[in-house]
């Protein structure tokens, strides 16, 4: 029976941050799965905040880590709605059809 | 599973069972007040917005896997990047050694009150200027949100207030003489 630690949760934000960054690279399908994987780096700093946070005792870490869910949840609603009018205009969202970025 | 399922649907649920999972290691390791808002903000309200976009979009479509497509130089470019990022977080995570002192730096740390109580001391005191550019910061993207997926629709009728009550009798009503036998051709 090991000891759950800091380690451990820094590890865990380390690798759901690495799974974020290796979906931003590899997404072939559409914005949304981007967006989701921004969604996942934001998760792990939280992870990070709040296990430093607790493993220090001290409380501020947990205020920084509203901070930031306030501001994922802004850009998750403003980024769909760029989505949303974008497909609404094209008809399509998938990445290799955005390229053409000329006004 | 979020980033390579098929198709979006499946990694929208995935999302939502990795932020169900996180919520609780928040409730476990003690943040009680954070890990039920990650809970009711993602999963209630972040990822239910996803979820109805990708239903709203019709992606079904577009279901392809990301390795039989045209030519992906990205892909390996991507691959080495993100194991080089997740090396180097290994190594310093693996390597980390703590200051002995770290556990003891606590400014506030009272056990006999909740975590939801700590967190109101400090947040509504000393850090009350970023609480309220954090609501600023909500409203910002609501009117935004709003603004941009606002479009006005043509054949919708709508009731013009202004129109209505600037309506005067002398406008609005016709006096006509109805001759026997005959109806009155009402003009619109």
């Amino acid at each position: 029976m090991i000891e759950i630690g800091l380690g451990h949760y820094l590890s865990l934000g380390a690798i759901i941050f690495f799974l974020g960054v290796i979906g931003i690279f590899l997404n072939r399908k559409n914005v949304i799965v981007i967006l989701m994987s921004i969604e996942l780096i934001l998760l792990s700093v939280n992870i990070n905040l709040i296990s430093f946070s607790i493993f220090s005792g001290d409380i501020v870490g947990q205020i920084f880590t509203m901070l930031i869910l306030t501001v994922a949840a802004a850009e998750a609603a403003i980024g769909l709605a760029i989505i949303v009018i974008y497909y609404r205009n094209r008809g399509s969202i998938r990445v290799e059809d955005i390229h053409g970025m000329k006004g | 599973m979020v980033i390579t399922s098929r198709s979006t649907i499946n990694s929208v649920f995935f999302l939502i069972l990795d932020f169900i999972s996180v919520g609780c290691l928040f409730i476990m390791v003690g943040a009680e007040f954070l890990g039920m808002i990650i809970l009711i903000v993602y999963v209630g309200a972040v990822a239910v917005l996803f979820l109805f976009v990708v239903m709203m979009l019709n992606v079904a479509e577009q279901k392809q896997s990301w390795f039989i497509g045209k030519k992906s130089t990205h892909i390996p470019i991507g691959l080495i990047v993100s194991v080089l990022i997740l090396l180097e977080l290994l190594v310093v995570v693996g390597g980390w050694k703590y200051k002995d002192d770290l556990m003891s730096s606590s400014t506030l740390n009272l056990s006999d009150i909740s975590n939801t109580h700590q967190l109101g001391l400090v947040m509504y005191t000393d850090y009350i200027l970023f609480f309220q550019l954090a609501g600023v910061i909500l409203l910002l993207s609501m009117i935004g949100a709003i603004l941009l997926t606002f479009r006005q629709r043509k054949g919708v009728k709508k009731q013009s207030y202004f129109n209505q009550i600037s309506r005067n009798p002398s406008s609005s009503i016709e006096l006509r003489d109805v001759e026997n036998n005959k109806g009155v051709k009402i003009d619109d």
